[in-house]
């Protein structure tokens, strides 16, 4: 297995295994994420991809009966040590779900309920926080007449990217997205790829998805998982044009998945 | 339908025979199943009626008894006569107190139990603990109240020793209602609140608890009708049969409504002469809990509408 370094990988897996009680979910799984690129996780249902994303920020802790072994280490720190706040984690490494799920509150609160729980931002920063992080999720435009609105009064791609501008307004360094589009129509899709596209430049990002040509589109590398292990880790041009293992073609093929 | 109407060509009399049978069999299943729904149809009905009939019954005996005076003076010449003002205030005092001492404790339970605890054998007993507080007689309650806060306590018969045994009492209706309101809040939130890096305290604090609050209210009024029409739990502990004058502390005894009725109509000297003011209390009573209860039913319908996911 080939070793990843620190300098061009801001969040590196190390034989990382995952229980959900018994039921081995990961199987020795070693990955690098390159900083300012955009990896993308695909795979059948139940392959695992889900599960990485959602361990590399500690979301799996809420769930009964998990069990990690292996590191996970986040700018060359395990962030599964015994010392480690996973609200820390959470904090650089923010998470943008499958369903868009925006507080019922107005779209002011909804980005400033995380800065503010943080502590260390006074009202008037709050104010351009909030213009800064929806203009970085192609949303200002279309809500800064109706910031005191409901976000439940959104369509469901103005949610999204509300809810990306809520992870964006505390400053993290990694955006996981789990499957960001699926519950969007083809527009907001393409809108959200667009930005993933801009979001590059001063993020990390690593989405699960299960459209196969949206990881072609928007991502620089692809890893394809089968049964709880990385079949193959390459860049998305390989990965989608010549891939090294049969697997990984017959499953992008569409021969099986 | 179709596979009958396919064979009609070909009928031969076995086929016949069969056909008829099958007719048969379904007039049969019809026949049943129109009894068994005219059974639920009456089950349903007679439960109405016996609500419409019980409260038809106590505003038609009791309406003429209650007027102005009725509602806010004192009784007179040994209950036959006057009002029963204090009773109303001693049950208001009373089911206040059960509510300022069992909506914090619920809550905070409630929230435990959904929020904190993992699933193993301390929850497990406790949850038995609470069912079966909510199935324990209102006159165990009573006496509970009457051994541990009036005699062990010391603090007597009087308004706390009243509200903390009503409160025990609804505490398991309370919690609940809590439980299935903090249910209610998608976990989706809970979710989206924890990836932003906000502790797991502050998202019930500013998440999970405001979206279900007005859920656990609802939930705990319809406990509080219960608590403000309860006799037993108070009769050993908070309520008197007359009081001179209305209470000044937590520490006084007071009159109260479920009560005053049940005074009259045992242990009066002129039952049959107080049958109106029974009737009268009994309808102030019933028209305060069903008050109470309409209160939570039009919170519920106005957090139905503003309902946003």
């Amino acid at each position: 297995m080939e070793t990843y370094d620190f300098d061009t990988n801001i969040v590196i897996a190390r034989s990382v295994n995952f229980f959900y009680g018994s039921f081995r979910a990961l199987t020795d799984i070693n990955v690098g994420f390159e900083r300012n690129k955009v990896t993308a996780l695909i795979g059948p249902s139940g392959c695992g991809k889900s599960t990485l994303l959602r361990l590399l920020n500690r979301m799996n802790d809420l769930i009964d009966g998990a069990r990690v072994e292996g590191e996970i280490l986040f700018e060359g720190k395990d962030i599964y040590a015994p010392n480690v706040d996973p609200v820390d984690i959470r904090r650089k490494i923010g998470m943008v779900f499958q369903k868009p799920n925006p507080f019922p509150k107005s779209i002011f609160s909804n980005i400033t309920y995380g800065p503010k729980l943080s502590g260390n931002c006074s009202n008037l920063e709050l104010d351009a926080l909030v213009e800064q992080s929806l203009k970085a999720a192609a949303l200002w435009d279309e809500v800064k007449d109706i910031l005191g609105k409901s976000a439940m009064t959104l369509s469901g791609g103005q949610q999204q990217r509300l809810c990306i501008a809520r992870a964006l307004a505390m400053k993290p360094d990694v955006l996981l997205m789990d499957e960001p589009t699926s519950a969007l129509d083809p527009i907001s899709t393409a809108k959200i790829e667009e930005l993933i596209d801009e979001l590059k430049r001063t993020y990390t990002i690593i989405i699960v998805t299960h459209n196969m040509q949206q990881a072609a589109r928007v991502s620089d590398y692809t890893g394809f998982f089968y049964l709880g292990k990385l079949i193959e880790f390459n860049r998305t041009e390989k990965i989608f044009t010549n891939p090294d293992v049969r697997q990984t073609e017959d499953y992008i093929t569409g021969r099986f998945g | 339908m179709n596979a009958v109407a396919s064979t009609d060509t070909a009928l031969t009399g076995v086929e016949a025979g069969l056909k008829e049978r099958a007719k048969g069999s379904r007039s049969l299943r019809y026949f049943k199943q129109s009894v068994f729904f005219g059974v639920l149809r009456l089950s349903a009905l007679i439960i109405a009626l016996s609500l419409g009939g019980i409260l038809a019954f106590i505003i038609f005996n009791g309406i003429g008894a209650v007027n102005w005076a009725f509602l806010t003076e004192f009784p007179r010449d040994s209950m036959t006569k006057g009002g029963i003002m204090p009773a109303i205030l001693g049950t208001f005092y009373l089911t206040l107190g059960a509510i300022l001492f069992s909506l914090p404790l619920g809550i905070m339970c409630s929230i435990y139990l959904s929020e904190y605890a993992r699933y193993g054998r301390i929850v497990r007993i406790i949850r038995i603990g609470i069912n079966n507080l909510a199935g324990v007689p209102s006159v165990v309650f009573g006496l509970f109240g009457l051994g541990v806060f009036v005699v062990f306590l010391q603090f007597g018969s009087c308004i706390l020793s009243g509200s903390l045994t009503l409160g025990i009492m609804i505490l398991p209706t309370i919690i609940g209602a809590s439980e299935e309101a903090l249910r209610a809040v998608p976990q989706t939130f809970r979710e989206a609140s924890l990836a932003l890096g906000v502790s797991k305290w502050q998202t019930i604090f500013r998440i999970v608890l405001p979206n279900a609050l007005p859920g656990i209210l609802t939930g705990s009024i319809l406990g509080i009708g219960r608590a403000a029409g309860e006799t037993a739990p108070i009769m050993f502990t908070a309520a008197a049969f007359f009081t001179a004058k209305l209470p000044h502390s937590i520490f006084d005894e007071v009159m109260a409504l479920p009560y005053h009725i049940y005074v009259l109509a045992t242990a009066g000297t002129h039952i049959e002469q107080t049958r109106p003011i029974q009737y009268g209390t009994a309808l102030v009573l019933v028209a305060l809990v069903l008050s109470v209860d309409l209160v939570a039913i039009l919170i519920r319908s106005y957090i139905r509408r503003k309902k946003r996911w």
